[in-house]
């Protein structure tokens, strides 16, 4: 790498272009939403900057408070499924042949890139009242009771007559989703940091009479550790902002922090008090890459010793 | 396929691989991944308006979906715009890849930190931001066709240009930087030897990015859904808005052309990232 001073006009005509984008088309909108958080709504349209927090104050009020720990809930609990489900395919992955290995990355990978709008709409066709889950159910339950009628228990004396399940519009739907869609992000950090691991400790570790279970909590765990949290934090974050997953398949109370940061640059038209969130939202992400940068630093330690 | 299939070597402890339990979680877990996809794209086939129970084949809904004006208006909206963003993007992506490889300067690290910035900040807070913006600027709404799209493309290219220098950036890591020195001792200027060395060597990685940027341009809905304006809509929101509507084989016939699309983009990415990766192991 050369000091840029070598070459100051290469250097900023390569420069220029970029970071004229960056600044104009990101930072200063950015940083105009920041302002707004900081004004007050005079008007229908009007909005004065008087450097005043109301805006933050209003948004520890209990109902705003509620929906933060909710969101804050709700990605929680797909992080933990994510991250219980990802665990065993990350080590299938690790574990198998190079070839199907890649194919299996693969595999997980391709649907990351279908569009999110459309993965969430083909789960409101498996969930909704006539979906493929209640249907399915619904057949199960006709043939079972009429394989039943056959020893007389027929005609719904034991298995009742169907009732589907409202599966969707509520927040159990919404983690579902979630899941749906931010599985590869845990899969792939826990597929690297397995793929590092030096498998003579696992050896190791059966040799001296540890079992499957034991070894996978004392060796694997905590050598994987920098990864897991890796993937706890970028599976998090997407899921904690997310906001068509609860706009399409939540109800009326599993409104995220994002929904009600659109409802209030939308419907309710309270532009100051949306910036105040929307910055909320932002920092609580930083916070979390904060940790995820301190841990990889800790990680990266861990290789040099 | 080879998961369930017999291997005659006996089982070593760290075959994991091989362990049913473990099999059958990765069959349940893909099967949950893709159960969904598989079941729209073919009830989009589905002769029933219902969209439940399966009453044969039919195409019918396609002819529907292509006879749609609406429809095909939003999806030329969004294939205009995906274009210019990959464009743009690929171009400053370059850019910024290129100054971030080549020099020092002061405040790097901030620099580099405000590009990561479009890639990890919440969707939903750019929406917001750039709505924002382009109703304080005053941006003009009622412009003709393709212009009345520059907002939307500008924010699709805020966000997609920082990615496409993350894969133009890890390409030019395998640029042997003394080729650029010896193109410089032989008097070349600094503009020839940008396009006549470094872009070269670049070019897997361009068009990978330039892939990427049109694929996150095409997907994008949230940050479009606010920038977008009634006449201006683009094929994710107007699926977005029939999906508010209801459940029908339009939808899905209109989801199975944008994943057909995105999919066919996406192969050709990964083999040029491929490529990318097998050239540069060559060069070291």
């Amino acid at each position: 790498m050369e000091n840029w001073k070598r070459s100051v006009r290469a250097f900023f005509a390569a420069f220029t272009p970029p970071t004229f984008w960056l600044v104009t088309f990101f930072i200063v909108p950015l940083s105009l939403i920041w302002l707004y958080s900081f004004s007050s709504k005079t008007g229908v349209t009007e909005i004065t900057l008087d450097w005043n927090l109301g805006q933050y104050a209003r948004a520890l009020e209990p109902l705003y408070l509620g929906i933060f720990w909710k969101s804050i809930l709700m990605a929680s609990a797909t992080t933990a499924i994510c991250l219980v489900v990802a665990f065993p395919v990350a080590i299938a992955i690790v574990f198998s042949k190079p070839t199907m290995r890649m194919w299996l990355l693969l595999l997980v990978i391709l649907p990351f890139w279908t569009n999110l709008l459309i993965r969430t709409y083909a789960l409101i066709a498996v969930l909704r009242t006539n979906g493929f889950i209640n249907n399915g159910l619904e057949w199960i339950v006709v043939n079972a009771d009429w394989a039943l009628s056959f020893i007389g228990l027929g005609d719904n004396t034991i298995v009742g007559p169907f009732e589907p399940l409202s599966l969707l519009y509520n927040n159990t739907a919404v983690v579902f989703g979630l899941v749906y869609v931010s599985l590869p992000f845990m899969v792939l950090p826990l597929y690297a940091a397995l793929d590092r691991l030096d498998r003579s400790y696992l050896e190791a570790s059966l040799d001296l009479g540890a079992g499957h279970i034991r070894t996978f909590f004392s060796i694997v765990v905590p050598l994987a550790l920098p990864g897991i949290a890796s993937g706890i934090v970028i599976t998090f974050i997407p899921a904690m902002g997310s906001y068509l997953t609860p706009d399409l398949l939540g109800g009326t109370d599993s409104q995220m922090i994002a929904n009600v940061i659109a409802s209030q640059f939308k419907q309710a038209n309270n532009w100051p008090f949306g910036a105040a969130l929307s910055f909320l939202l932002m920092y609580a992400t930083f916070f979390a890459l904060a940790v995820r940068a301190v841990l990889m630093r800790k990680e990266g330690r861990g290789d040099a010793r | 396929m080879s998961i369930f299939s017999r291997n005659p070597d006996p089982m070593g402890p760290l075959d994991y691989s091989r362990r049913f339990s473990l099999r059958f979680t990765v069959a349940v877990t893909l099967f949950f991944l893709y159960a969904p996809i598989i079941g729209l794209i073919v009830f989009s086939f589905n002769d029933s308006r219902r969209n439940i129970v399966w009453r044969g084949f039919t195409t019918d809904y396609y002819v529907k979906l292509f006879n749609n004006d609406a429809l095909m208006l939003a999806f030329g909206n969004s294939l205009t715009i995906a274009l210019f963003t990959t464009l743009f993007s690929t171009v400053l992506g370059a850019l910024t890849a290129y100054v971030l490889w080549r020099y020092r300067f002061p405040g790097k690290a901030v620099y580099e930190g405000g590009m990561a910035l479009p890639i990890v900040i919440p969707e939903i807070c750019m929406g917001v931001a750039m709505m924002v913006f382009f109703a304080r600027i005053g941006w003009p709404s009622g412009m003709i066709w393709p212009f009345n799209l520059s907002a939307i493309t500008i924010a699709h290219i805020a966000f997609s240009f920082p990615f496409a220098a993350i894969v133009i950036r890890a390409r030019l890591e395998s640029f042997n930087p003394e080729l650029a020195e010896c193109a410089r001792d032989l008097g070349a200027s600094e503009y020839r030897v940008f396009r006549d060395v470094v872009v070269p060597h670049m070019k897997p990685g361009l068009i990978a990015g330039a892939l990427l940027a049109f694929t996150l341009s095409l997907d994008d809905f949230v940050i479009t859904f606010f920038t977008s304006g009634p006449d201006t809509v683009t094929f994710p929101v107007k699926i977005y808005s029939m999906v508010r509507f209801s459940v029908t084989p339009e939808v899905n016939a209109a989801s199975t052309v944008l994943i057909l699309l995105t999919l066919v983009v996406t192969a050709f990415a990964l083999r040029m990232q491929n490529r990318n990766n097998m050239l540069g192991s060559a060069a070291h």
